[in-house]
């Protein structure tokens, strides 16, 4: 029961992530590039949850701390880089 | 019965973030584009990790799957909103039909006086 709904649920994970990727490459400035870039590391960070049942092993979950937080880095570099240089 | 929790949940989520991706596309300058992928996208996240840690069952990984979570949640609007606030003020023109723009004058209000030592005007 679980496992279609994780076939399901990879589905629409691909789905988001392509318009995530489809938004990133059409954005007109780089804020939103980087709320696409964050979107797909959310995605991410889903996918591995969700690959994590398949397996039925807790191994995978210590990458979700690191991906939060260096999701969370980029994200803050990118706003410095923003208030200096302007968002164009 | 935990199963059709998780499931749903789990799909739930997964079509939380979805939304959130279409709100991308769909809204029309950047301060609006954060709402969805601002909230949805964690929320979206929460639910999953919900759904995996009832179908995991196992503490050790419910206890990594919070720590990832509260980690994320406490990012990850910090993160946009520093973005978000670094694009208004380099100048990022708000969308056409946005009337009432408030944030303006307080930034120039704090702009003026960034210790806030005159008084207050008006």
């Amino acid at each position: 029961m679980f496992d279609d709904a994780l076939t399901i649920a990879f589905a629409l994970l691909a789905v988001a992530a392509a318009l995530a990727v489809a938004r990133v490459i059409f954005a007109e400035s780089i804020p939103d590039r980087m709320l696409a870039l964050d979107l797909l590391v959310v995605v991410a960070l889903i996918a591995i949850a969700g690959d994590a049942t398949r397996r039925d092993s807790d191994v995978f979950l210590d990458v979700l701390v690191v991906i939060s937080l260096v999701g969370f880095l980029a994200t803050v570099s990118v706003a410095r880089f923003i208030e200096r240089r302007g968002s164009r | 019965m935990t199963d059709l929790v998780s499931s749903a949940l789990l799909l739930l989520g997964t079509a939380l973030t979805l939304l959130s991706a279409i709100g991308l596309h769909r809204y029309r300058d950047v301060f609006a584009r954060t709402h969805p992928a601002g909230k949805a996208a964690p929320l979206g996240a929460t639910l999953v990790a919900i759904a995996v840690s009832l179908q995991l069952a196992d503490p050790a990984a419910t206890l990594k799957l919070a720590v990832a979570l509260l980690l994320l949640l406490l990012t990850f609007p910090t993160g946009l909103h520093m973005v978000v606030r670094a694009a208004y003020r380099s100048g990022t023109e708000l969308n056409a039909d946005v009337e009432v723009d408030e944030l303006a004058d307080a930034v120039r209000a704090s702009d003026d006086d960034p210790d806030g030592t005159a008084d207050a005007p008006g």
